[in-house]
């Protein structure tokens, strides 16, 4: 990288794609050349630097300069002022929301400050696609280190101290997990990846293998050698398609490299990765359900034990971890297990990833030292709730987690917890709710979402699932009882002590979080047949006020049923039988004429 | 992956060797059959009982077990899609910044559910989980094109778009 005096970083993740970052690097290596600035300046595809809000993020080195929401047409300007003059472009800098101040490097961003970037250490920063970056930037060295100079029993014993807990959902000491594959003795045994990223609102491991899919295959081989397993599996979304490519690009490459294959790195030991495609079911994120989807069937979990430590992958040993708990461990093994045990709480070590959305100022992927407390997250790193309006809740830990709420604010996060608080760790998504949002109707959304994913295999799970969504469908109708809600409770109950699985057994998680805490909304929906957020379109009228209407037609113009009449300047109507209560008119409407009752 | 090759709703002779050849060829015909499943929606663009029956016969285990995977994976699917498939992501993200409205207005102005096709074959509609654009949310995908921050009112002109 040394002969280049600049070097601009573009945001190649998924969200920034879609904006349509591959057109501004086009633009800028374009510009790049009519200036004749080739060969001084360096233009990257880069994994996602996480400030998904802004996006798409062009970035410049040596001096950090951060420029937001890029469009290709702003390739120019950035080529011919900051590259050429030296002058940066003081529009595409980021404001930092409270001040309005510009900033001008990332480092000094509030949602850079706080965060450690341990497992995304090398997200923004390289060339997925290129094997030296990942190698300039120490990687498999780890491998080397463990291959030439650690016995499997002492890589094990590193990741063991270290404390380093699976980031996936469970929790599970990762080194405890190893050391069972290790100790069951077999002819074959097996490392898997599980990169079924399925939980929605999540998409922390899709940044990884996206941005830096080399220490996840650097891990799966340390992982071989730890455990005496000379195949890897990765089992993947067939719809990340991006990821699955750079994925393929870095196996092939380790290959070429001898990183990968037979004898690596002259020791003897070999290691091989396979991919396989998992076909969209949320159930196989569980480790037996995710064994019989590789093996070409079903994704119904089994019960455990046998754990697949002992019978997985066609009987045989089998390891699975989750990807970002992949990609702790080469720095792990670099740094030190002390260096690593060093950062986080007591029992939970380490940094963690979080996908965090919703109602926040900036939405994005960021990792945070574990025991960093939710009010930081929030409010210093996420910016605030958006729009000014107020905090109500997060919710965590996706379909099986729970919300917490302003009361919980403080609690550092980390695995133990969240658990004590109602939710859980789960793969780190974390979705922020205001004011407008109405809890019965989160709980009914990942009701849906388990009902729809569940497997069928058990009957608490089938069955209790699709009832608790039906009664919760009929609060936010307005049609349930006071028996419903004690209902939902003993049900949730039920499930959570039977379920055979995972996925069922914290299924009434989004329930049971936040049927005690929005008890009075709960209560709102049955007995006063309100929705106190404004939400539950059954339970809403549009009005429009006389008073505030000016006539401006907006209104009428919107609303895609024609339920609104009046004339111009004068007080408009809804027709409240055409009306399908879409709040259109409600979101257009600049003079608070139209109110939701 | 996603690429639908052939959405007309016609099952090519062509596809069938191109399918054949493809299982021919796999090293280990044990547990292959998601792969499998993969190639042939990528070939025939959707999996009808024909092609499940095809797959079945050569991977030589029983068409229940076939059907019993392609029913089970939502990525799956045994309808055609429309030229224009929809997909309105209903993640956690999207879903609180308003996309089942967007939902709505699709289902409405399109008058199918989710999972259906429009009588012409040329749109249809599903709900998808998380397409990792949260920035963007709510985020609809048509085809391979991505319309971040969609509001329902847009959703006429986006229509508009392919007509």
């Amino acid at each position: 990288m040394s002969k280049y005096k600049m070097h601009v970083l573009v945001c190649g993740g998924t969200g920034c794609l879609s904006s349509n970052s591959s057109q501004i690097v086009d633009n800028i290596k374009k510009y790049l050349k009519e200036n004749g600035m080739e060969n001084d300046v360096q233009v990257l595809k880069t994994g996602c630097f996480g400030f998904c809000e802004k996006g798409p993020i062009v970035k410049i080195l040596p001096d950090n300069t951060f420029y937001v929401q890029v469009k290709p047409e702003d390739a120019e300007i950035i080529v011919k002022e900051h590259l050429v003059k030296g002058r940066k472009v003081e529009r595409l800098l980021y404001k930092e929301p409270l001040t309005n101040k510009s900033i001008e490097d990332s480092k000094h961003m509030d949602f850079y400050k706080k965060q450690m970037r341990v497992a995304l250490r090398n997200c923004g920063f390289i060339d997925p696609d290129n094997i030296d970056e990942y190698i300039a930037r120490d990687g498999y060295q780890a491998l080397g280190k463990a291959l030439t100079e650690m016995t499997p029993e002492t890589v094990i014993e590193e990741v063991k101290k270290s404390g380093l807990r699976g980031r996936g959902g469970g929790g599970f000491p990762t080194g405890l997990k190893w050391e069972f594959a290790h100790k069951n003795k077999a002819d074959q045994k097996y490392v898997v990846c599980n990169a079924d990223e399925g939980d929605p609102g999540a998409f922390m491991d899709r940044s990884i293998l996206e941005g830096d899919p080399h220490s996840v295959v650097e891990a799966m081989a340390i992982c071989g050698y730890a455990i005496g397993a000379n195949k890897g599996l990765v089992y993947i979304r067939a719809e990340y398609p991006l990821a699955i490519q750079r994925l393929r690009n870095a196996i092939k490459s380790a290959r070429e490299y001898g990183l990968l294959g037979k004898d690596i790195l002259g020791t003897g030991f070999d290691f091989d990765i396979e991919i396989k495609y998992g076909a969209g079911a949320f159930v196989c994120g569980e480790e037996t359900a995710l064994i019989h989807s590789m093996e070409g069937g079903r994704g119904e979990p089994t019960t455990k034990p046998p754990f697949p430590a002992e019978s997985g992958f066609w009987g045989k040993p089998t390891n699975v971890n989750n990807v970002e708990t992949f990609a702790n461990i080469p720095v792990i093994l670099l740094k030190g297990a002390d260096w690593f045990s060093s950062i986080g709480t007591e029992k939970s070590k380490g940094t963690k990833v979080f996908a965090l959305a919703g109602k926040i100022n900036n939405v994005g992927l960021i990792e945070v030292p574990m025991g960093t407390t939710l009010r930081e997250v929030i409010f210093d790193i996420g910016g605030g709730i958006k729009n000014g309006k107020k905090f109500k809740a997060v919710q965590t830990g996706g379909p099986s987690g729970g919300c917490l709420t302003e009361k919980d604010l403080d609690t550092p996060i980390d695995f133990d917890n969240l658990l004590a608080k109602g939710s859980m760790m789960g793969s780190g998504g974390m979705i922020v709710m205001d004011e407008d949002d109405c809890m019965p109707s989160v709980a009914k959304f990942y009701l849906e979402f388990t009902e729809d994913e569940s497997c069928g295999k058990c009957t608490p799970c089938r069955v209790g699932t699709k009832r608790l969504s039906e009664i919760l469908t009929k609060i936010t109708e307005g049609k349930g009882t006071m028996e419903d809600l004690q209902t939902l409770k003993t049900l949730s109950q039920t499930i959570k002590d039977t379920a055979l699985c995972g996925l069922g057994q914290t299924a009434p998680n989004p329930v049971l979080s936040t049927i005690e805490t929005f008890w009075d909304e709960y209560v709102a929906h049955v007995k006063e047949h309100r929705c106190p957020a404004g939400q539950c379109t059954a339970l809403l009228q549009y009005k429009i006020l006389e008073e505030k209407c000016i006539g401006c037609t907006a209104c009428s113009r919107v609303c895609p049923v024609g339920a609104i009449s009046g004339k111009v300047k004068s007080t408009h109507v809804i027709d409240q039988d055409k009306c399908i209560k879409c709040g259109a008119c409600y979101d257009k409407c600049k003079f608070s004429a139209i109110v939701r009752q | 992956m996603a690429n639908c090759v052939s959405c007309t709703n016609k099952l090519s002779e062509q596809g069938f060797q191109k399918l054949e050849q493809f299982i021919d060829e796999l090293d280990e015909k044990n547990g292959a059959l998601i792969s499998v499943l993969h190639k042939a929606q990528e070939i025939f663009g959707y999996l009808p009982r024909e092609v499940q029956q095809f797959v079945a016969k050569k991977l030589e285990i029983p068409v229940s077990k076939v059907y019993g995977v392609v029913s089970f994976y939502s990525f799956f699917t045994m309808i055609p899609k429309g030229e224009h498939p929809i997909s309105v992501c209903m993640g956690t993200a999207c879903y609180v910044r308003g996309a089942e409205k967007v939902l709505n207005e699709f289902k409405r102005e399109l008058n199918i559910d989710i999972g259906e096709t429009t009588k012409d074959g040329k749109f249809s509609l599903d709900a998808l989980r998380c397409v990792g654009a949260c920035g963007l949310a709510p985020v609809v995908l048509i085809g391979e094109k991505v319309y971040g921050r969609v509001t329902p009112d847009q959703v006429k002109s986006i229509l508009k778009e392919f007509e």
